[in-house]
């Protein structure tokens, strides 16, 4: 019985809510108390998911250059999204973790025992989403799916404290219906609206998301890996584990991950490269198809593209390469 | 409109969410691309300060496209209502309506009545610095006969036909012309909205402070209010102009009651400048209609007092009507400022209230406070105003004399209470953690000192202690503090002497039966052990068991007018409240607004007064003659119908009346460091507005002393185009200094596309934004907003104009360099010390003496006769 988010992005009204409940229960102290500079990237001022922040509310302007009087702003748009652990169903961190911290819940969450962790890093390397962070303690943090309230019956404190509801919890099954739905519904008034996270998204995310652009332009890769990807069949993870900790594969590895990612201007650029992106550019540092561009073939390219790379599912099972999973032939 | 519903109001706009997933269309008129506008089908984006032209053209379009709601608007609002000869509009006057004395700057309102009737507008001193007529109070005399009509909608000078010829030249270019968006954005706007009014749909405006916060503000709203009304869109579920509250009890405190010219019930206060408050009689007379729900008005002002004064208050006293203070001037925030400066006002208590950040002309505020003997600021944190005296731009504190005294202040779960929401609803919460340290409630506050001051007063016998003594005050105490229930049942009214709670304000009397501290939460609390504010049982849809909504439990207002004037539903698809003819009574998922067994086809007799003067089908029964006013003809000071006029600081001419370009009666403050930008000054050529952000609340001081909000905005910052920032070579996330003539403040620059210059009458206009959250206290700190802003008001509510005014930005940290360019600089805090100030008490009392000898308070603010170390001026108003 897998529990699990259902993010909703269209719904994200970008008010940090969930951040500040998810500070509030888990008492994660903001960054350096509070006193930080403004990033001058929208409204986002926390920058990134990290061992302190396990929400994070990404905020993308997506605006042409010429803005003026005549022009409905067509195809402009400013995108919110709630970012969080995705409590994959095949965890990279959990592949990896050599102590045997990160474990399987009895809700199919992953969760970081901090008396077991002994901060040797590997799971951020092993994340293919830049979840996993390490904290002033040495440890690894990250969202814990509100382990505690799910052991008292109670639903994590973001989506709860979520207004709009645009982040649910649930059993992930039943939250993938209402996605589908929801999917079907945008789709028929032309939103290239999908689900990310199904399947074929390194075998599921128990916390997906409804996205209506490409993964990158919300800093999500197109193509996540796992540890377990590059390893040759048969091969045990146990020896994974040992290459991982042993060697510079890590750093491999997280390069990889983040030429993936590309939506996230790295933090020292300076702030001028920051978001004005015209429907060309689609995000900061994108190069997908712009708003309004058949996002459809698009995905499919993309999954097709990604089962390709893995070499798991050579053959695509129904037009597009998805399977229908991703939801983007509904 | 005139509201950033997602970003300001989130946890609201969940249901704005769910009607969208519904199909439901949103669409967001404003100057800004807000977190509201990510997520509406449409933005237009418009030049701040110019909704009037915007909202008549959809007047203009809905009238010469024939798209009104006829039986509605016949039946249900004064449309075939014919107005005075003496009425001229500001289409014939230039922009002026008739009765305007250049000199005052002031309307004589009466000849602005209907036809026939008296116009009553009260007789004032000659003194008087407010209008106490209140919009929704009488003002006009009905009691002759009832308004004359024309239902054919012919009559020249009908309301119809005014309203017609007034909007006439509204066009969609003109409103292009104006507000800088395209003709085709405003067209699609107006058809969406015709499309989605009538029969079977409703469609409903949402606004703010982003409407009120202007020279012309309440005419803003009420523009809405035509709109709606022609399409039929009041009193019907899905319809109407919802008002989004500021913090989450500013209903409950309008309602409850700390405005200076409210009483508890929207019963209007005393004025010692209105002849006819002399007495109760002459209140009740000059103040309540005859006609409609508020001839109730006795039995609820008497019950009023029965509450505040309880023995003490009898027939023979008029029920302690005296006891009340009576306002001598216009008290609102600004005017007591500006008496505060000049040291009228001695001792100022802030609780929950930060002007020395939140204050418009923020600067000058402070100063103000540098002129008290002493001030009480009780809040959660040491908030900027509890350190005005410590702030960035005093020179040196030690010479400031006002002593200060900070309470701390108990938090919202840590005490019992009520919530009054955007939609009169009224949430009980409780109590669920005890304060830190010594932190109070407000309640605790409030009840202390009144046992204090009571037992002060003991024994008194001087008059002006009177009021303190006869005040009743015995509400259950626990652990010293009043017990928040007995004051809501004293709000929800009891019989005398048996202390019986009454289930409704049927039940109130004006013979000293009953008492009642506010007759529109009647109900409230029907009976021993049943506070129904803490109800919780919610259904699909209306959800009457879900807490209290005043007045009644009413969720809709108005809702007669949810059926037909024969009592049938509109349509089935918006059936909501309806006359059963079998049950002879009104019927349906709502408390009905109206009597419940009068029939629709109940024919008023005017002479009669009250409820019986109405007929069966006049649903707008809180106006004397049951109708939505189109037109208003008493009870507005600025004019009976809304008129495009420009804000007090604006880039352009105004396109309509270019001889009268701004309101012409808005209030003005000729005070120190407070010089306006005139019209088109080219040193300040940007627009600005300021507003609020999700992450902070208003002045910042419950949000940035928190660690996690204040991460999440951590700096003070500017929204501007690329294109202005192209121009002033401003980059991203740097610093850039905003000035007007009242302050310079510095802050960082976001640069965001989501901003755009408009194209209005030929030229470019670029308009900027700022939040105002910050100060020089807290986790983060950072410049105030509010210290470029203007003291410049409404007339008609005293409101301010930080929506709108007028500025000049540049690249980097200049402000020291730019204020001192500035001629008339504002100057900061004034230095008073105690030997000044002690001279200054004497002046001071001499000066109440002789202002009380000639009989005009009023005028101490006008000319005060003792000296000051700042030059003064008149304040209009
Ligand atoms: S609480 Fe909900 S609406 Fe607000 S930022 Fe988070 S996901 Fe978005």
């Amino acid at each position: 019985m897998a529990k699990g988010f259902y993010t909703d992005t269209t719904i994200c009204i970008g008010c940090k809510a969930c951040q500040t409940a998810c500070h509030q229960w888990n008492e994660l102290p903001a960054v350096n108390d509070g006193q930080v500079e403004l990033t001058g990237n929208s409204y986002d001022n926390t920058g990134r998911l990290s061992a302190l922040d396990w929400r994070h509310v990404r905020f993308i302007e997506q605006f042409p250059e010429d803005r003026s009087q005549d022009g409905f702003l067509h195809g402009s748009r400013w995108l919110m999204m709630s970012d969080v652990c995705k409590h994959c169903v095949k965890a990279g961190c959990l592949e990896v973790c050599p102590t045997g911290a990160i474990i399987r819940t009895e809700f199919d969450s992953v969760f970081i025992q901090q008396d077991v962790c002994n901060g040797c890093r590997a799971c951020i390397a092993a994340c293919p989403f830049g979840v996993v962070d390490v904290g002033q303690d040495g440890k690894a943090h990250k969202c814990t799916l509100c382990y505690d309230r799910l052991q008292h019956g109670m639903e994590p404190a973001c989506a709860q404290a979520c207004p709009t509801d645009s982040i649910r919890f649930g059993e992930v099954s039943e939250l993938m219906v209402l996605a589908d739905q929801r999917v079907a519904d945008l789709r028929a008034e032309g939103v290239p609206a999908y689900v990310y996270g199904k399947e074929e998204i390194v075998g599921g995310l128990n916390c997906f998301f409804l996205l209506v652009d490409k993964p990158e332009v919300y800093g999500m890769p197109a193509d996540p890996r796992l540890p377990s990807d590059n390893v040759p069949e048969g091969l045990g993870l146990s020896a994974l584990t040992a290459a991982v900790v042993a060697a510079g594969s890590v750093v491999a590895f997280r390069k990889e991950r983040m030429d993936g990612m590309g939506g996230e201007p790295p933090p020292d650029t300076g702030p001028d490269t920051v978001p004005h992106t015209g429907p060309g550019g689609g995000s900061p540092g994108g190069g997908g198809p712009p708003p309004g561009v058949d996002l459809v073939a698009f995905m499919s390219a993309v999954h097709g593209a990604n089962e390709t790379a893995r070499g798991r599912r050579a053959e695509p099972k129904a037009e597009g390469g998805c399977g229908g999973a991703c939801g983007c032939h509904a | 409109m005139g509201s950033n519903f997602a970003e300001c109001h989130p946890v609201g706009f969940r249901w704005a969410m769910k009607a969208r997933e519904r199909g439901c269309k949103l669409i967001h008129v404003d100057p800004r691309f807000t977190r509201t506008s990510a997520m509406c089908d449409l933005h237009v984006a418009l030049r701040a300060g110019t909704d009037i032209a915007f909202l008549g053209g959809l007047v203009n379009h809905i009238i010469s496209h024939d798209r009104w709601f006829k039986e509605y608007v016949l039946h249900y609002t004064n449309a075939a209502t014919i107005v005075a000869e003496t009425f001229q509009d500001t289409e014939d006057l230039d922009g002026l309506f008739s009765g305007f004395d250049p000199e005052s700057r002031r309307y004589d309102t009466k000849v602005w009545a209907y036809e026939g009737t008296v116009a009553g507008q009260p007789e004032l001193d000659k003194s008087a610095n407010q209008p106490p007529a209140k919009e929704g109070q009488p003002g006009v005399d009905f009691r002759r006969m009832p308004p004359r009509t024309d239902p054919t909608l012919q009559h020249p000078r009908c309301v119809f036909q005014i309203l017609k010829r007034h909007y006439a030249r509204y066009t969609p270019e003109m409103v292009s012309r104006i507000c800088g968006c395209s003709e085709a954005q405003f067209l699609q706007v107006a058809e969406a909205l015709c499309d989605n009014s009538g029969r079977e749909r409703t469609s409903a405006f949402v606004y703010a402070v982003g409407w009120t916060q202007h020279t012309v503000g309440v005419q803003y709203i009420r523009t809405a209010t035509i709109v709606q009304a022609l399409l039929g869109n009041v009193g019907r579920p899905g319809g109407g102009i919802l008002a989004l509250r500021g913090h989450a009890t500013i209903q409950g405190s309008t309602d409850i009651a700390t405005l200076y010219n409210l009483l508890p019930g929207y019963l209007p206060a005393p004025s010692a400048q209105v002849r006819a408050h002399d007495t109760l009689e002459g209140w009740l007379a000059n103040e309540m209609p005859t006609t409609g729900w508020w001839a109730n008005g006795r039995k609820y002002m008497v019950s009023f007092l029965k509450a505040w004064y309880g023995a003490a208050a009898t027939a023979e006293n008029e029920w302690g009507y005296q006891f009340l203070p009576k306002n001598v001037g216009d008290h609102s925030h600004m005017p007591m400022f500006v008496a505060m400066h000049q040291r009228v006002l001695r001792g100022f208590m802030a609780m929950g209230q930060n002007p020395a950040v939140g204050g418009q002309n923020a600067v000058f505020q402070r100063g103000a406070m540098a002129q008290l003997e002493w001030l009480v600021v009780k809040d959660l944190f040491v908030t900027e105003t509890a350190d005005f005296w410590n702030a960035p731009d005093v020179e040196d504190p030690s010479a400031i004399g006002t002593e200060v005294f900070f309470f701390p202040s108990a938090s919202v779960p840590e005490m019992d209470g009520s919530f009054t929401n955007t939609q009169r609803l009224v949430q009980w919460h409780e109590k669920a953690i005890e304060s830190p340290g010594d932190c109070r409630s407000d309640l605790w506050f409030t009840h202390q000192l009144v046992k204090r001051l009571k037992k002060l007063y003991q024994g008194s016998t001087n008059p002006n202690d009177a009021p303190f003594l006869a005040m009743e005050w015995n509400f259950e105490e626990v652990d010293g503090e009043a017990s928040a229930e007995s004051v809501l049942r004293e709000i929800n009214g009891y019989t005398l002497p048996d202390r019986k709670l009454v289930k409704s304000f049927g039940d109130l009397r004006d013979d000293g039966s009953t008492a009642s501290g506010a007759w529109i939460y009647t109900g409230i609390y029907p009976e021993e052990g049943r506070n129904l504010a803490a109800a919780r049982d919610a259904d699909e849809y209306v959800s009457l068991g879900w807490a209290f909504a005043w007045p009644a439990n009413r969720r809709i207002l108005y809702n007669r007018a949810s059926a037909d004037p024969s009592g049938r539903p509109w349509s089935d698809r918006k059936r909501y409240v309806w006359w059963d003819d079998g049950r002879r009574e009104w019927v349906g998922y709502d408390v009905p607004d109206f009597p419940s067994t009068k029939p629709p086809t109940a024919k008023g007799v005017w002479a009669k007064g009250g409820m019986d003067a109405l007929d069966g089908d006049a649903p707008f029964i809180m106006k004397p003659d049951g109708k939505i006013w189109l037109y208003v003809p008493s009870g507005l000071v600025d004019g009976p119908l809304p008129t495009h006029y420009e804000p007090w600081e604006s880039p352009v001419d105004n396109a309509l009346y270019p001889k009268h370009p701004r309101n012409p009666a808005a209030k003005t403050f000729n005070v120190v460091g407070n010089r306006y930008i005139d019209p088109g000054d080219p040193a300040f050529p940007i627009v600005i507005s300021t507003y609020r952000l999700t992450e902070h609340h208003l002045s910042g001081a419950m949000t940035r002393w928190l660690p996690w909000l204040a991460s999440l905005m951590p700096e003070l910052f500017i929204e501007i185009s690329p294109e202005l920032a192209g121009e002033r070579g401003i980059t991203n996330a740097g610093w850039v200094t905003v000035a007007t003539p009242r302050g310079a403040v510095e802050c960082k620059a976001l640069v965001t596309r989501r901003m755009r210059p408009f194209q209005v009458m030929g030229r470019t206009v670029h308009q900027v934004g700022m939040p105002f959250h910050w100060g020089y206290r807290g986790v983060v700190t950072g410049g105030v907003t509010n210290e470029l802003a203007a003291l410049v008001a409404d007339p008609n509510v005293t409101i301010h104009e930080a929506k709108v005014f007028m500025c000049q930005v540049e690249a980097g940290r200049n402000a020291k360099a730019v204020l001192a360019r500035l001629e008339d600089a504002p100057r900061p805090v004034p230095h008073v010390g105690r030997r000044e100030r002690q001279a200054a008490e004497a002046n001071i009392d001499r000066a109440i003496e002789l202002a009380e000898a000639a009989g005009s308070p009023a005028e101490i603010l006008v000319e005060p006769p003792f000296p000051l170390d700042q030059p003064l001026g008149v304040y209009h108003g």
